[in-house]
C-alpha cells in the first residue's frame, strides 16, 4: 500500500517538480521563532473562520433567494425547513463576528509587538487591504437577510457617500440601483458578497502570507531570529530561535483552534443571537421603508468607525468631514510603519510613553465603539441623571475620536525626536512558559 | 503553557463578562416584567399552543410555522394536532394561516393582525409576556381596550375571560399616565393561574420564533464535550511534540 502512494507521489513530483518545495518551503522548512505566545494563534485562526464563512457561505447560497421579496423568507426557509439551514446559518452568522474578533485582536498583536516594521511593511499593508475588503464583505452580507435593521442600515451608510460635494446624490443612486435600497441594490450586494469580494480576499490571503514567509514572522521579543545564531537539529544554514512551522506550530494552532470552536460553538449553539449584539431583533422584522427602528445602529464591528462620522459636526456646508474622518480612520492605519520611528519592536522593551499611549488608545477605541453602539445613550442619563444627552455624548465622543487620531501624531513625535527610552533588546528570543 | 492557560482563560471569561454584562436592554418604554419563559418546558410549551389556538389564530397566523413541524417538536400526534389545534381546515403540512379576511382585519381594527412568528425575536420574551399582562378598560379607545406596554393597541384583549377585567389608577394628575392596574372583575384564573398560562403563550411563540433552539439545546451539549475532548488531545499532542524545544 505504502508502495502505491510513494508511486503516486513520485509521478505527481515527476510532473510537478516545484510542488514538493513550494510545501516546504511554508511548512515544514518555514522557520518560525520558538516563543509565539497567545496572541500568535489570531493569524491561523483567522484562516480557520475565513474558510468556515466560504464553506458555510456556499451551503446558504443553494438555498437563499436574492430578491427584495424572497430574502427575508428565504432566511426563515433556511432556519426551519432546509435540514441543518439553522446550524449553518448560526455558523455563518457567529463566524463573521467572530471573524472580526479574531482579525482586531490579529492587528493588535502586530501593532503590539511592532510586526509591520521594517522588513515586514508589505505585510502590514496587504493586512490592511484584507481588513477593508472584510469590511466591505461584512457589510453587504449584513444586508442579505433584509431585515429591517439590514435596510435601515444600509440606507444610511450608503448615504454617507452622498455627503461627498457634486457628485455625492448620483454617487449613492449609481451604488444602491434606485432611491432606496431595494432589489437591485439586494442583487449586486449578493455577487459580490458571494464572488467577488470573496476572490479579492482569498487573493489578498495569499499575498499576505506569501510576503510574511519572505520575510519571516516577528515574535514577542521582536528579535530578528534571522539575525540570530544559525543553525538548528534541521539545518546547519537556518535560525537557531527557529522551528519548523509543521509539525511545531500546526499542533499548537490546533489547540488554539480547540480552544476557539468550543467559544464559537457555545455562542453557535446556546447564544446564537449573542444578546442581540450578533443578530439583533430589528432585523427578525422584514425590511420596511416605512417603519424606522428605534435606533439605527450599525453591527458591533462596525461601531468605532460609525461613531466617527456621527462625532465629526458638519462644517462650510457639508456634512463630507466625518466621513472623510471615518475614512480616515482607517487609512491612517495603514500608515502605521512610516508614522512609528522607533528602532525597538516590541511592546517589552519599549518607552512608558508608547505602552501607556496604545493603551489609551486602545480605550479610546473601546470608547469610540460605545457610542457608535448606543451604549453611551444609555450609560450618560443612568450615571449622570437628567443632563443634556447630546452635548454629554459629543463631548466624549469628540474627546474619544480626538485621542484616537491624537495617538498618532503622538507617536510620531515621541519617536521622531527620540524622546522614547527603550529597554535593551536581548539578542536572543525569551522563552516564557 | 500552564502559565499560557492561566492566562488565556481569565481573559476569555473577561471579554465574554464584558460584553454579555453591557448587553443593551431593549429599547426604552414601561418597565417590564420577567417573562420566566423559555422552550426547554415541553409541558408549557403544550399548554402555548392550546392557548394559541384557542384564543389567537382566529386573527394572527403563523406563516412560517407548519402544523406537522408543532406536532414533530412538541411531541404531539397527528390526530391531537389536527383535532385540537388545527381549526383552519389547513392539511398537515400547511403552515398556520389565521382565516381572517384582509379587508375585515383593517375594517375591525383599522390595521392587519401582524403575523407572530417571529414576535419574539423580534421583541423579547419580556416584551410579549408583560404585553399580555397589561391590558385595562379604556372606553375611550376604539375597541375600548388599552395597553400600558403598547398604548393604543390596536387589538382587542380576548383572554380578558381567563384574567378578568383590568382598570387603569392614572397617575396623580395625570389623565393619561397609568400609575398601576388594578383587577376590578376576576376571570375563571387566578392572577397566578393567568400569569402562568401568559408564560406558556410566551413560552410557544418562543418556540415558534426560532424552533430551532430544540436542536440547539440538543446538540450544543454534545459538540461542546466533542470539542473538550478534541483540545485535551490536541493538548496533549503539542506537549508530546514541543518536548524537545527550548
Amino acid at each position: 500500500m505504502a508502495n502505491v502512494f510513494t508511486r503516486m507521489g513520485d509521478w505527481v513530483n515527476e510532473r510537478a517538480p516545484n510542488m514538493m518545495p513550494a510545501y516546504r518551503k511554508h511548512m515544514t522548512e518555514y522557520y518560525a521563532p520558538k516563543n509565539f505566545n497567545l496572541w500568535y494563534y489570531f493569524g491561523s485562526l483567522a484562516i480557520v473562520v475565513l474558510i468556515n464563512q466560504i464553506v458555510t457561505g456556499i451551503f446558504l447560497t443553494m438555498n437563499y433567494n436574492p430578491s427584495a421579496a424572497g430574502a427575508f423568507d428565504s432566511v426563515q426557509y433556511i432556519m426551519r425547513d432546509v435540514e441543518w439551514g439553522w446550524l449553518i446559518r448560526y455558523m455563518h452568522s457567529t463566524g463573521a463576528s467572530l471573524f472580526f474578533v479574531v482579525v482586531f485582536l490579529h492587528m493588535f498583536r502586530g501593532i503590539m509587538y511592532g510586526s509591520y516594521k521594517k522588513p515586514r511593511e508589505l505585510v502590514w499593508l496587504l493586512g490592511m487591504l484584507i481588513f477593508l475588503v472584510l469590511m466591505a464583505e461584512a457589510f453587504m452580507g449584513y444586508v442579505l437577510p433584509w431585515g429591517n435593521m439590514s435596510f435601515w442600515g444600509a440606507k444610511v451608510i450608503i448615504s454617507l457617500f452622498g455627503t461627498i460635494p457634486v457628485i455625492g446624490k448620483t454617487l449613492v443612486e449609481w451604488i444602491m440601483g434606485d432611491f432606496l435600497p431595494a432589489d437591485a441594490t439586494l442583487n449586486r450586494f449578493f455577487a459580490l458578497h458571494v464572488i467577488a469580494l470573496p476572490l479579492v480576499l482569498l487573493l489578498l490571503v495569499v499575498l499576505h502570507i506569501a510576503a510574511l514567509h519572505e520575510v519571516g514572522s516577528n515574535n514577542p521579543d521582536g528579535v530578528e531570529i534571522k539575525k540570530g545564531p544559525k543553525g538548528n537539529r534541521w539545518d546547519a544554514t537556518k535560525p537557531t530561535d527557529g522551528i519548523p512551522f509543521h509539525p511545531y506550530y500546526t499542533v499548537k494552532d490546533l489547540v488554539g483552534v480547540g480552544f476557539f470552536l468550543l467559544i464559537a460553538a457555545f455562542i453557535i449553539f446556546f447564544a446564537p443571537t449573542f444578546g442581540g449584539w450578533f443578530l439583533e431583533p430589528d432585523n427578525s422584522i422584514m425590511a420596511n421603508n416605512l417603519v424606522t427602528p428605534a435606533e439605527i445602529k450599525p453591527v458591533w464591528y462596525f461601531t468605532p468607525f460609525y461613531a466617527i462620522v456621527r462625532m465629526i459636526p458638519s462644517f462650510l456646508g457639508s456634512a463630507v468631514w466625518g466621513v472623510l474622518a471615518m475614512f480616515g480612520s482607517i487609512a491612517v492605519l495603514f500608515l502605521f510603519p512610516w508614522l512609528d520611528r522607533g528602532k525597538v519592536k516590541s511592546i517589552r522593551y519599549r518607552g512608558l510613553g508608547y505602552k501607556v499611549g496604545l493603551a489609551i488608545f486602545v480605550l479610546a477605541f473601546i470608547g469610540l465603539g460605545a457610542v457608535g453602539a448606543g451604549i453611551t445613550a444609555k450609560v450618560i442619563p443612568e450615571w449622570f441623571g437628567n443632563v443634556d444627552l447630546t452635548t454629554w455624548e459629543n463631548a466624549f465622543g469628540r474627546l474619544m475620536t480626538i485621542i484616537y487620531f491624537g495617538f498618532f501624531v503622538f507617536l510620531w513625535a515621541y519617536t521622531h525626536f527620540g524622546w522614547e527610552k527603550t529597554k535593551p533588546v536581548p539578542d536572543r528570543v525569551t522563552m516564557h512558559d | 503553557m500552564t502559565k499560557l492557560m492561566k492566562r488565556i482563560i481569565p481573559s476569555i471569561a473577561l471579554v465574554l463578562g464584558l460584553l454579555v454584562g453591557s448587553l443593551p436592554a431593549h429599547a426604552e418604554g414601561p418597565e417590564l416584567l420577567s417573562s420566566g419563559a423559555g422552550v426547554r418546558d415541553q409541558a408549557s410549551l403544550q399548554r402555548g399552543a392550546r392557548l394559541f389556538f384557542d384564543y389567537c389564530v382566529g386573527c394572527h397566523s403563523l406563516k412560517y410555522m407548519r402544523y406537522s413541524r408543532i406536532a414533530e417538536d412538541l411531541d404531539l400526534s397527528e390526530q391531537d394536532v389536527m383535532q385540537n389545534l388545527d381549526f383552519t381546515g389547513a392539511r398537515f403540512d400547511d403552515p398556520v394561516i389565521s382565516h381572517m379576511p384582509a379587508e375585515s382585519a383593517k375594517t375591525w381594527f383599522g390595521k392587519d393582525p401582524p403575523d407572530l412568528s417571529l414576535e419574539v425575536s423580534a421583541r423579547g420574551d419580556d416584551w410579549v409576556y408583560s404585553y399580555l399582562n397589561s391590558f385595562y378598560l379604556d372606553p375611550g379607545s376604539q375597541v375600548g381596550w388599552n395597553n400600558t406596554v403598547l398604548p393604543n393597541a390596536a387589538m382587542p384583549f380576548p383572554l380578558s375571560e381567563l384574567q378578568g377585567l383590568q382598570t387603569a389608577v392614572m397617575k396623580p394628575g395625570s389623565t393619561t399616565e397609568v400609575e398601576k392596574l388594578v383587577l376590578t372583575h376576576p376571570g375563571t384564573m387566578t392572577p397566578a393561574q393567568y400569569q402562568q398560562a401568559t408564560r406558556d403563550l410566551t413560552s410557544f411563540l418562543e418556540y415558534v420564533s426560532e424552533p430551532a433552539a430544540l436542536q440547539r439545546h440538543h446538540y450544543g451539549i454534545w459538540v461542546l464535550l466533542f470539542l473538550v475532548l478534541f483540545c485535551l488531545l490536541a493538548y496533549m499532542l503539542k506537549k508530546e511534540y514541543w518536548k524537545d524545544v527550548h
